[in-house]
């Protein structure tokens, strides 16, 4: 009896342990980029988060509350501090669009534009314009395992299928059991390491595992980065079509 | 001939009170003169540095490049065509390629344009050969301006960041290798010179410029599709309007000058036309006509601006010459206007500016001296005999 308890628990630890690793010589790197855009997409979402911008001068908090629909619009409105309140951002495919209510104007942001950063964070409208879909623009390739915030990670080099892609080549640590990336650093075309992301606090909502906390960095620039804090996320809500329109800027 | 004898000789006869006229009036005179070729070499310094610098002999603007629309920069960039490249190759022409990017100094994040331009190109006066270095690095030579605002200094390295022409973002490092020290703050602030060939392999836009311009010889450029010829008359429209703006904000100071001669003036030919009533009389009495009274007093007025030219002249040569030669050392304020002047205006008086200002004062003066004499005409002579006004 005792031993077939030794064996089962043998079985088990070796299961635990095991698996893992059993699993990243199985999957491939595009499988796990599919199933890292699967826990991540959705129809649609609604997303309250704030910002935390760490600058020279000290850091100051934005709050935003924004309703995502597939993967080409997105509609957000700040909501803190009073300062920012009310300003509006409209996302369809690749154009953007922001409603100042001080200026009561609606512009459209392009160009050189495009390269500032939002809200005076380390993200730029740029990086807001991407496809958030990985598969879409990225080759994947396992090259090694490792462990992160004490959660066992592949880690994945993600080298772009096309031309148009803003980063060439990216490196991303994804959770081997929840499919998160934990860490991103994101490269030029000439191999200059340009952005980094560290997930700080992963949580469970409605069967998904959502990065809830994490550190954004333009690594060329001195500071201590953007942190990005979900305070609450409801996927595949409802959400009204006459959100997403540029009427709804002004309302 | 008697007249102006005549005219002379009351006028000297008059003593102080002609000569502070006339001092007056000179200072209208050489302040005038000194403004206007103020301005006039306000606009000299600035053509000719910028066509120096960066017009030469006209540009050929790639169809979408439009240096006031920021946003249409990512678009202005195509392939050469033939005609251009042949200029290019008879080193008649220099392309320039222009793309946004950002700049990196000391952890900083700043915007600006990273222009590319031939190493050995000699079309425009930019020192351009300093980036004829094979480093590791990007050769890059920035303005004193922008070494100021950034920080960079001849040797320090910078990363440059920017996306290529499929939207792709690259960054490299860059290394000062000159600062340069220019007036025009349009080759300056805000911009970094790259090889010519190094941007267009980084950028992916082989063979390909934003602007090409052409050697100040060439006489007529020819039609390019896709590329627009803009002449010098179209490129230095701006500085001709800003020049032209402050010269007429500063007609408005001359005018208050004249003007103050001239009420000066006026009155001495009212004070003089009232207190002389017994010679206008007399004269009247010996057969002069009115008519001839009238020239009389309108030439002696008229000679207030003769003698103000002669004593300007006196004063004013030696000053503007000294002053021509000298320069007006300018405030560092200046700069930050946009106008490439630098460090010193020299004015620039020419023969057109001195007659022309001349000939305005005695026509002026010529009228003002005319307006009171025209009592004269309503005076009886027996009432001027007897010092009455009619």
């Amino acid at each position: 009896m005792n031993l077939w308890k030794n064996i089962i628990l043998f079985a088990l630890i070796f299961l635990i342990t095991s698996g893992p690793s059993i699993q990243a010589q199985t999957l491939s790197g595009e499988q796990i980029l599919e199933r890292v855009d699967n826990n991540y997409g959705s129809d649609n979402k609604i997303m309250v988060a704030t910002m935390v911008i760490h600058g020279r001068r000290g850091s100051r908090e934005v709050t935003s509350k924004t309703w995502v629909k597939g993967d080409d619009r997105s509609f957000t409105e700040y909501l803190a501090p009073p300062r920012e309140k009310g300003t509006k951002m409209l996302k369809l495919g690749d154009q953007l669009w922001m409603f100042s209510p001080s200026t009561d104007r609606t512009i459209q942001i392009s160009g050189h534009m495009l390269r500032q950063s939002v809200m005076g964070s380390d993200l730029s409208y740029e990086d807001m314009m991407e496809d958030p879909k990985l598969q879409n623009m990225y080759n994947a390739q396992v090259i090694s395992e490792e462990t992160y915030m004490d959660r066992p990670c592949w880690v994945l080099e993600l080298t772009s299928l096309k031309e148009d892609i803003a980063y060439h080549s990216r490196k991303i640590w994804v959770d081997k059991e929840r499919y998160v990336v934990l860490k991103e650093d994101r490269f030029a075309k000439g191999g200059k390491l340009l952005k980094t992301t560290e997930v700080k606090k992963v949580e469970q909502i409605d069967d998904r595992w959502v990065p809830t906390h994490a550190l954004f960095k333009d690594v060329l620039k001195n500071g201590e980065g953007t942190e990005f804090r979900v305070e609450s996320m409801e996927f595949n809500a409802e959400i009204p079509e006459y959100i997403f329109t540029k009427a709804a800027l002004r309302r | 001939m008697t007249l102006f004898k005549l005219a002379f000789k009351n006028l000297l006869g008059a003593g102080i009170r002609t000569w502070l006229n006339v001092v007056v009036l000179s200072l209208s005179f050489v302040v005038i003169i000194w403004m206007q070729g103020l301005y006039k070499g306000m606009n000299n310094q600035a053509v000719t540095s910028t066509i120096d610098v960066i017009y030469a002999g006209g540009q050929y603007w790639q169809e979408s490049y439009d240096p006031y629309d920021p946003l249409t920069l990512q678009d202005a960039h195509g392939v050469l065509p033939d005609e251009l490249k042949s200029l290019i190759k008879k080193e008649e022409a220099t392309a320039l390629l222009i793309i946004q990017g950002t700049a990196y100094p000391q952890g900083r994040m700043m915007n600006l344009l990273i222009k590319g331009i031939a190493p050995d190109q000699k079309i425009i006066s930019i020192p351009s050969h300093f980036l004829d270095k094979e480093t590791k690095d990007i050769p890059a030579v920035i303005g004193t301006r922008m070494s100021e605002s950034t920080g960079l200094k001849k040797g320090d390295t910078v990363t440059l960041r920017w996306r290529d022409a499929n939207g792709t973002f690259d960054a490299r490092d860059a290394t000062i290798v000159q600062v340069m020290r220019t007036t025009v703050q349009t080759i300056d602030q805000g911009q970094i010179w790259v090889p010519l060939e190094r941007l267009r392999e980084l950028s992916r836009m082989e063979g390909e410029a934003t602007l090409v311009i052409v050697d100040k010889d060439i006489a007529n450029p020819s039609k390019t599709e896709g590329w627009e010829f803009k002449s010098l008359d179209f490129l230095l429209q701006d500085i001709k309007q800003l020049v032209q703006t402050k010269t007429a904000g500063a007609s408005i100071f001359y005018v208050i000058l004249l003007l103050l001669a001239m009420l000066a003036i006026f009155n001495t030919q009212v004070l003089s036309i009232f207190r002389r009533r017994k010679e206008i009389g007399t004269l009247m009495a010996i057969g002069f006509t009115r008519a001839k009274v009238i020239w009389l007093f309108t030439i002696e007025g008229a000679m207030h601006a003769v003698l103000a030219a002669l004593v300007a002249a006196l004063y004013g040569i030696p000053f503007l010459t000294w002053f021509s030669k000298t320069g007006w050392s300018l405030p560092e304020s200046v700069d930050s206007y946009g106008f490439a002047i630098g460090e010193k205006l020299f004015p620039v008086y020419s023969a057109g500016l001195v007659i022309g200002t001349t000939v305005l004062v005695l026509v002026v003066t010529t009228i003002v001296s005319f307006i009171p004499t025209r009592k004269i005409a309503k005076l009886k002579p027996t009432d001027a005999l007897r010092g009455k006004s009619s």
